[in-house]
């Protein structure tokens, strides 16, 4: 069976500026992919492209054998997607925003009730999203990409500004679910990526520098916080 | 058409979540009613019929339309929440089509809600109910058609003022193409383009709305002109992703 997740050549430049240059890599089922970098180096421009936001300048990507440019309502109905910042519509209530998010995905109603309780929203469930707190609003971003249960989830920094207590709840989540998708997550966090990636891909200045085990990259003893600093600040390339 | 339903729903729903609704609906109320009773002569014309209102109704939609358009994509932009919508499973148009369905309903109630000019005629004398019922058709089809242009000018850009502006510009242009000043001066110089200026006019074909014909043409013009402008919605968008 193919991969869920499947990248090739993916490239992206804005003007004279390469953001994304030939990044390729696949996720199977099972995987949760830790995508590590500096600011700037291209994480979050992969994603859009994953997420058929952004078209690519060269390369393709495929979600679940569906090409995200010719193909991409197929390729976006298997796809949880949390957009850099977690948008939201800020005059509305997480209910509300909730069930627009299933409707437009043609998706039963009951699903919202269920992912508020996994994301833990129901104690604002009716408030506007606007007077809710970051670490809300990013779960507010979070329960509308599970809401279809999608094979595959990309997820943008989804634990930026949760609290420790809520960053657990996060990670407990993802292990929970990592068995039945393929999760990408981005993170500037090296213990998340200990804590829940099968498999971590280091990228600078828009290209993989490593791609490789939590624990195959730390087997020299160094910890992931040096390994990281040592690939992205251009000591040399690792396989 | 389900996700198309969705969106204009939620889109609706956000008009009154928001002052937007009740200021862009008085507002409507104040100036139609004070423009039809003063400049419009209602009570000197000694006619039952709702004439100076329609003449007026084209003039304020075109600077009250591009208000309301102005936030529909350069608002998305700024929030990002565009990055949100454009990656649910739905193809651009379908975003582009329940956006300009929203307004276009939520215009509508904002002209049903004129409905005291039409008891006071039907009060005050006899007048033609079926040419007034045109008029209103007019009325729909010429917001109908302002909404179009300005949401599509509205997803060139992140900011509302600048979209604001060039929506005014832009239905200005098509309102006053069909005047007198352009057409004469279009006529005397090159008077082809004086017929293509009145064949493009909003106004021109508004018109026989008013005098309560409801033609082929005319429909065909505004079925045209609005789903022109909301295809180029739906290609701008698509050219504009992540810009």
């Amino acid at each position: 069976m193919n991969a869920l997740i499947e990248i090739e050549g993916l490239s992206r430049r804005f003007g004279a500026f390469t953001a994304v240059d030939g990044v390729s890599f696949s996720v199977e089922r099972g995987e949760v992919v830790g995508f590590l970098g500096p600011n700037g180096a291209g994480k979050s421009t992969t994603m859009r492209m994953l997420a058929g936001f952004l078209p690519p300048s060269a390369g393709t990507a495929r979600i679940a054998g569906h090409d995200v440019q010719t193909d991409g309502v197929a390729a976006r109905r298997k796809l949880g997607f949390l957009p850099e910042g977690a948008p939201t519509y800020p005059e509305m209530t997480v209910e509300a925003f909730l069930r627009f998010c299933a409707r437009v995905r043609g998706c039963n109603l009951a699903t919202v009730p269920a992912a508020m309780a996994i994301t833990q929203l129901e104690e604002v469930r009716l408030q506007p999203i606007e007077t809710l707190s970051k670490g809300f609003r990013r779960r507010v971003g979070l329960a509308s990409a599970l809401l279809h249960d999608p094979d595959v989830l990309v997820l943008d920094e989804p634990t930026d500004g949760l609290d420790p207590n809520q960053k657990h709840e996060v990670r407990n989540l993802i292990t929970a679910m990592a068995p039945r998708k393929a999760i990408i997550i981005s993170t500037h966090i090296l213990e998340e990526v200990s804590a829940v990636c099968t498999r971590a891909i280091i990228i600078a200045r828009g290209r993989v520098l490593a791609d490789s085990t939590p624990e195959a990259l730390t087997a020299d003893g160094r910890d992931l916080d040096t390994v990281f600093r040592a690939l992205t600040l251009g000591e040399g390339e690792v396989a | 058409m389900r996700a198309v339903w969705a969106i204009a729903r939620r889109e609706f729903a956000g008009y009154f979540a928001t002052p937007v609704a009740a200021v862009f609906i008085v507002i409507f109320l104040v100036l139609a009613g004070a423009l039809t009773f003063t400049l419009g002569g209602f009570f000197g014309r000694n006619q039952a019929d709702l004439l100076p209102f329609f003449g007026f109704v084209p003039w304020l939609l075109l600077f009250l339309v591009p208000a309301l358009t102005m936030r529909l994509w350069a608002e998305e932009r700024r929030l990002g929440t565009i990055e949100m919508l454009l990656t649910l499973p739905i193809a651009p148009w379908q975003a582009v089509l329940g956006k300009w369905l929203a307004a276009w309903v939520f215009c509508a109630v904002a002209l049903a809600l004129t409905f005291p000019l039409v008891i006071t005629v039907n009060w005050l004398g006899e007048p033609d109910n079926g040419a007034i019922l045109a008029g209103y058709l007019g009325c729909v089809l010429v917001a109908g058609a302002y909404l179009a242009l300005g949401a599509a000018v509205s997803a060139m850009t992140r900011n509302q003022v600048i979209a604001f502006v060039l929506g005014v510009a832009g239905c200005f242009v098509f309102a006053a193409a069909g005047s007198p000043i352009v057409s004469d001066f279009l006529s005397n110089r090159l008077p082809v383009l004086g017929e293509v200026a009145r064949g493009f006019s909003v106004a021109e074909h508004f018109g026989s709305f008013v005098r309560g014909v409801i033609a082929v043409p005319d429909l065909v013009f505004f079925a045209a002109f609005t789903g022109f402008w909301l295809f180029a919605n739906a290609v701008i968008l698509e050219w504009r992703r992540g810009a």
